[in-house]
């Protein structure tokens, strides 16, 4: 193991977040902050509670779970993206650092960046809502595990793009929908049945869901569940960063 | 470790790089290197020259790990530059030929970085050094865009050079670098093999191969050519032409001279004889005499040497 080589890349990646501040860490919670005014202030003095929760404390999962997917996509696909957009992509192909390496370096750094993200956001929260979180820990590990399996999608999409349009194809078609429509701002329960069930093929479901049982202990499916499908997601991006690294797909002819 | 004995070496020379046999063919179809081999002695400058898409960065690119090559071997001190990728990738440095660099980093940030993903522990002090050597360490904490592009290639050299490689492949070195820093770049460059790096740059400007290397490759759409000291190549190449100018313009040669093979100006003041000076007979005092007999007279007589260009073009042309 290129040891070296990995703290390199991951202080790399950290150095231009610092160097970004303001875009990487005030811009989400700048973000949130807007929907706690938009949807916890306006729409909660409709909707009172959802299930026992007042409907502001609700969303805080929801919350949390849009800007992780989304920071974790951006940041992981921005940050191998780059070096192949710039040229200096060359100088990683040269080192010598394996795939693995280098998997490690650039997911490690854009996952640090979105669990110090989820971090703010749920302070700042903690300013518009009372909190509470029934089971720290298992709150703790949705949140690692999901910015490290977005991280891994991010990289994925960051390989395969190969101008900026497809970079932002994908979070902008596929994954802010997905978490839209994956009961952020709502329990699925309150969906007419037949959206109940094809809502059940949103894998953002199972995340949401099981990041808001870890705080509230209400949840749309089991939390067994949620985890499993969780690692099941995480798995997938694994194996197709895998067969990439294997056929050295857009990186090395 | 890594000693060579291979054909055409000879004693006391080390191989560094082994080139064996090797192909490559683009996803495109596009054959870039086709069977060639190829050995690089321990401490030498080669320059290998070609010209555009003759295949001088694919070869790179396929020693230093940045392209697969499609068949074939390379070993670096004799490891394999696949299985064995991190001993031989981290005796490499690469100067790629495109101004390949992020924007916004800093300079000294971006040699440490380089220098890390080599697995170097960080060495301030060293990297200072280098800096100096480069011209740059006033501008070390400026960011890349804001240097000028002579500036940004000394920038690729020092990343480099951060890892302290034994071997150091320049690709097209001087390419948009003026004539004062091409001189302290060749300086750098001399003082990098005297510490004991082996150096291979690509160049089109074969006054540059003329004047630093010591051994000269041509390759011409992906095969090597020749590959010999550059002194050897004006020895089995190069030829000497005697110059002769007239006093008075001639319309045509006289008969008399016809079998000298020599060429007239096409103002008939001048008379060119090629000839081959390792041949001991070339009979330049015989032409002289001649030349006066026929009635001409003698107004200036010089020699010239063919260049390394002159061998050089001749020899793609006769590939085409
Ligand atoms: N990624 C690629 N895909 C397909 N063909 C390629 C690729 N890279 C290079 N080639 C082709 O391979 C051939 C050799 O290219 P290469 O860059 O090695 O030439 P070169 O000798 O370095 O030329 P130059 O002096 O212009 O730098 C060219 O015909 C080029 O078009
Ligand atoms: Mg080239």
């Amino acid at each position: 193991m290129n040891i070296h080589a990995i703290k390199t890349i991951y202080k790399y990646e950290m150095l231009r977040a610092w160097e970004t501040l303001l875009q990487s860490f005030a811009s989400p919670v700048i973000t949130t902050s807007l929907y706690f005014v938009v949807f916890g202030s306006a729409i909660g003095t409709r909707i009172q509670q959802i299930e026992g929760v007042p409907y502001g404390s609700f969303i805080v999962p929801g919350l949390i779970m849009l800007a992780l997917l989304t920071q974790s996509t951006a940041n992981a696909s921005f940050g191998i993206f780059l070096p192949k957009f710039t040229g200096a992509i060359y100088e990683i192909m040269s080192a010598p650092i394996s795939f693995i390496e280098i998997l490690i370096g650039y997911v490690g750094a854009a996952a640090t960046k979105s669990f110090i993200i989820g971090l703010i956001i749920l302070l700042t929260a903690g300013f518009f809502v009372p909190l509470k979180i029934a089971h720290p820990f298992w709150m703790l590990g949705f949140l690692i595990l999901t910015c490290i399996t977005f991280s891994l999608l991010g990289f994925i999409i960051g390989l395969w793009a190969n101008n900026f349009e497809k970079l932002q194809l994908i979070p902008l078609l596929i994954i802010t929908p997905l978490v839209f429509l994956g009961g952020s701002f709502y329990s699925v329960d309150m969906l007419p049945p037949a959206w109940q069930t094809i809502t059940l093929f949103n894998p953002v479901v199972y995340l949401i869901s099981g990041f808001r049982w870890s705080f509230f202990e209400v949840a749309d499916v089991s939390v067994g569940l949620s985890l499993s499908m969780i690692v099941l997601f995480m798995l997938t991006c694994l194996a197709i960063v895998w067969w990439m690294f294997k056929t050295g797909y857009r990186l090395r002819q | 470790m890594g000693k060579s004995a291979r054909p055409g070496n000879s004693l006391g020379v080390q191989t560094i790089i082994s080139i064996s046999n090797v192909s490559k063919t683009y996803a495109s179809g596009h054959q870039a290197l086709k069977d060639l081999s190829l050995d690089i002695r321990r401490g030498e400058i080669l320059a290998l020259l070609g010209p555009n898409g003759a295949g001088k960065t694919t070869l790179i690119s396929i020693i230093c790990g940045i392209v697969n090559a499609t068949t074939g071997t390379v070993t670096v001190d004799g490891h394999d530059i696949v299985a064995d990728f991190r001993t031989t990738r981290s005796m490499i440095g690469l100067v790629p030929q495109e101004l390949t660099l992020g924007a916004f980093e800093k300079v000294i940030n971006t040699l440490r970085f380089s220098r890390g993903l080599f697995g170097k522990k960080q060495d301030d002090v060293y990297l200072e050094q280098l800096l100096k050597n480069l011209s740059l360490w006033d501008k070390r904490n400026n960011p890349i865009m804001s240097l000028s592009g002579g500036m940004k290639r000394r920038v690729l050299i020092g990343k480099a050079l951060a890892h302290e490689p034994t071997v150091l492949f320049l690709d097209e070195p001087t390419a948009g670098v003026d004539v004062e820093l091409r001189k302290d770049m060749w300086a750098l460059i001399r003082r990098l093999r005297e510490s004991g790096v082996t150096i291979i740059l690509t160049t089109h400007y074969i006054e540059e191969a003329e004047g630093i290397a010591d051994r000269v490759g041509v390759i011409n759409r992906g095969e090597l050519l020749l590959l010999d000291a550059k002194h050897s190549i004006m020895h089995t190449l190069g030829k000497k032409q005697l110059h002769i100018e007239l006093e008075q313009a001639i319309a045509s040669l006289p008969s008399t001279l016809s079998d000298w093979g020599l060429e007239l100006s096409s103002d008939g003041s001048q008379l060119t004889f090629t000839y081959d000076p390792h041949n001991a007979g070339s009979g330049i005092a015989g032409l002289l005499e001649a030349v006066s007999d026929a009635g001409l007279v003698l107004k200036d007589v010089n020699t010239s040497q063919s260049t390394l260009e002159e061998i050089f073009v001749n020899l793609v042309k006769e590939t085409l």
